[in-house]
């Protein structure tokens, strides 16, 4: 019953703000939205017994993803008005590509048959629900089974970095730049000059 | 708990080097910042990648796997990891000078050949879909950089990201063909899906379109090519003489791997699409690349029209096509480094210049330069006795056993048909007026030219060394 209740909530709020993320004028408000759609979402998947994929919605999806994308849109001066503009004109074009898809993934759907050899080929059978939370089973298997997965997914992200700073870091000459062992290896004699100053005469230099 | 064995680790040793051996170049790079940092790095690089050769060379015959199945190491593998690491070897040749006259020499550039190469051997040796597409990826990231590498010639950024939006477009539908077939066999190890999907289904074919759709676009098959020109064109010459070489031989693997190990009792199914897609490569490398001028546009379509060759040779679905695709790609890289060896001597000044035209009077100007570029674009156009021919020869060769006596005849006719614009090249080398000749060929350049331009010549006298290895490789699969 209660579960059924916070269902509704968490359901009819996710839509209503998937809705608000389009329908709003303003961009960061339309992200706004976005997060709360995100945190509902993830409300959803812990009423479903899928806390994991609830923690990483949260953490990726609300934490970094939607975040940067605040950060971008208050950054930039995007004009979502004027990019809205040819949004009717390729409506119709748009909308056939749509629906021609949207058939065939039901073309798909509807031919669905469970393979019948299906339960040979699974590797390892999967168990209930409550003898093991999905954390710790993809704990048990993410850095063994899975290892060599995980540090090829390291390395593409490796990639990307090295591409990220090879593509826009730039060496300026003018800027300045903190030097922790120059800061560190400063000494009384090599920072402070005394200098007699004659009455009336001022500093030079 | 279980102490590691370490030697379960043996059969990705050549990864474990290069991947290792990348990040250690790239703290070297980082932390030493003095004038000749990039060239040390650059053969630091090409010593790592002969090394992983030499370990690929020592490892014991058969079949190896580890990490629980996700990783095979067999003579397929074998064959194909040598193949790639000689092509970025020589890629990274190849870069030395250009980069140097360039002023763009920087170490990651070697640091993300390296790794691109660590995803070729990844996805050389994957025998699942997962280990597949993060194999694919590790290469295509690397790549989408390399393309971009000089980041303040419009061009080349413009190369970049179209390259990078196209290729995650097809990640994305690869992934999607992917998920359809786990879904329908359950599995997603190889060896798994051929053993569950042994009658089509509706999903499943969906699922290898998708598949095959991903595949189409790393190997630059039509309907798949549409970057292909522009990246090449657009990109850092020696990045484009790297594009054309190692990744398409893994990429090429790939197919062959995922294709003729998990589907091999819907073989009919497949045949289809990979006869059209070989048809239409064949066709469109060879008639779209006669109008062009400009010389990384015109290989562009030589290699797509190749990949159509080859894929004739998967279309068969045989032991002897796998043989006549493992040759193929192997004389391929052969001719198209040291054309490009050719393409990166095209030096007037400080300024390279890539246009056809700049070619004319090659062979007054620079009678061995030219002589060799000949010999290689007659055997990128198949003519006997040239290693092109041969090629050529045993991809139709398994095509006719199959039974796609249609396949073999188009193939036959595009290649005629392809052979124009190859020779219209040398024409202009050797019957129009010089124009203002280039700047002296570097030793390296040189050297690649030289062994790629007797490959090619002296094949005919002594074939078997390759013929043979392609032929176990191949049989390792069945």
């Amino acid at each position: 019953m209660i579960s059924a209740l916070f269902f509704y909530l968490f359901a009819s709020l996710c839509v209503a703000s998937a809705f608000m993320v389009i329908a709003s004028k303003n961009p960061v408000h339309a992200v706004l939205f976005l997060i709360l759609a995100f945190v509902n979402a993830s409300g959803l998947f812990i009423l479903l017994g899928a806390e994991f994929l609830a923690m990483i919605l949260v953490v990726v999806y609300v934490g970094a993803v939607a975040v940067l994308f605040l950060f971008v849109v208050m950054m930039l001066d995007v004009d979502f008005v004027e990019l809205r503009e040819g949004f009717l004109q390729y409506l119709p074009v748009g909308g056939l590509v749509g629906v021609i898809f949207l058939a065939e993934l039901l073309l798909v759907l509807g031919a669905w048959v469970i393979n019948p050899s299906m339960p040979q080929t699974i590797t390892a059978p999967i168990p209930a629900a409550d003898a093991i939370s999905n954390t710790e089973a993809l704990g048990l298997v993410l850095y063994t089974r899975y290892v060599y997965y995980f540090q090829a997914a390291g390395l593409v992200l490796l990639v990307a970095m090295i591409g990220a700073i090879v593509l826009t870091l730039r060496h300026k000459p003018q800027v300045k730049r903190q030097n922790i062992s120059d800061q560190v290896a400063r000494t009384k004699e090599t920072a402070m000059e005394v200098v007699k100053v004659q009455p009336g005469q001022g500093l030079s230099q | 708990m279980d102490v590691v064995d370490f030697n379960t680790l043996r059969p990705a040793l050549p990864e474990l080097l290069l991947a290792g051996g990348a990040m250690a170049l790239l703290m070297l790079g980082a932390f030493r910042s003095s004038e000749g940092t990039a060239t040390l790095v650059n053969w630091l690089a090409i010593a790592l990648l002969l090394i992983a050769g030499a370990v690929i060379l020592a490892m014991p015959p058969g079949t190896q796997t580890t990490f629980g199945g996700s990783f095979v190491v067999d003579g397929f593998a074998r064959f194909l990891k040598l193949l790639a690491l000689t092509g970025s070897a020589t890629a990274i040749i190849l870069s030395l000078d250009y980069n140097k006259v360039r002023k763009r020499q920087k170490f990651e550039y070697a640091v993300l050949i390296l790794l691109s190469t660590t995803g070729m051997l990844m996805l050389i040796s994957a025998a699942d879909l997962i280990a597949l597409y993060l194999g694919l990826e590790l290469m295509s990231l690397s790549l989408y950089v390399l393309a971009a590498f000089d980041r303040d010639n419009a061009r080349a950024t413009e190369a970049g990201l179209k390259y990078f939006v196209l290729g995650a477009l097809s990640s994305g539908m690869l992934l999607y063909g992917a998920s359809l077939i786990y879904g329908f066999t359950g599995t997603v190890s190889f060896v798994g899906i051929a053993k569950a999907a042994t009658a089509p289904s509706l999903g499943l074919i969906f699922g290898i379109v998708f598949l095959f759709a991903g595949f189409c676009f790393k190997i630059s098959a039509v309907p798949f090519h549409m970057w292909t020109p522009d990246v090449y064109e657009g990109a850092p010459t020696p990045v484009t003489a790297f594009f054309a070489s190692a990744p398409k031989v893994a990429a090429a693997a790939m197919f062959v791997r995922a294709t003729m190990v998990s589907f091999p009792a819907i073989t009919a199914q497949w045949q289809q699409i990979v006869v059209f897609v070989a048809i239409a490569s064949m066709a469109l490398g060879s008639f779209a690349a006669i109008g062009q001028t400009n010389i990384k546009r015109l290989m562009a379509y030589s290699s797509i029209g190749h990949m159509g060759f080859a894929l004739v040779g998967l279309a068969a679905g045989s032991a002897e096509g796998v043989q006549g695709v493992l040759i193929y790609m192997a004389i391929y890289m052969s001719m198209t480094l040291g054309a490009f060896a050719c393409i990166l001597a095209m030096r007037q000044g400080d300024t390279f210049v890539e246009n056809i035209s700049d070619l004319s009077g090659l062979a007054r100007t620079k009678p061995g330069m030219a002589f060799f570029l000949a010999l290689l674009l007659f055997s990128l156009a198949g003519i006997p006795p040239l290693a092109g021919f041969f090629a050529k020869f045993y991809v139709f060769l398994a095509a006719i056993q199959s039974g796609l006596y249609a396949l073999a005849v188009i193939g036959v006719l595009t290649s005629v048909v392809g052979a124009y614009y190859y020779l219209l090249i040398v024409k202009v080398m050797y019957f129009d007026e010089p124009s203002p000749g280039f700047e002296r060929m570097p030793f390296a350049l040189k050297a690649v030219l030289g062994v790629s331009g007797l490959f090619n010549l002296l094949f005919i006298v002594w074939p078997a060394p390759l013929i043979n290895a392609a032929s176990a490789a191949a049989k390792s699969l069945f």
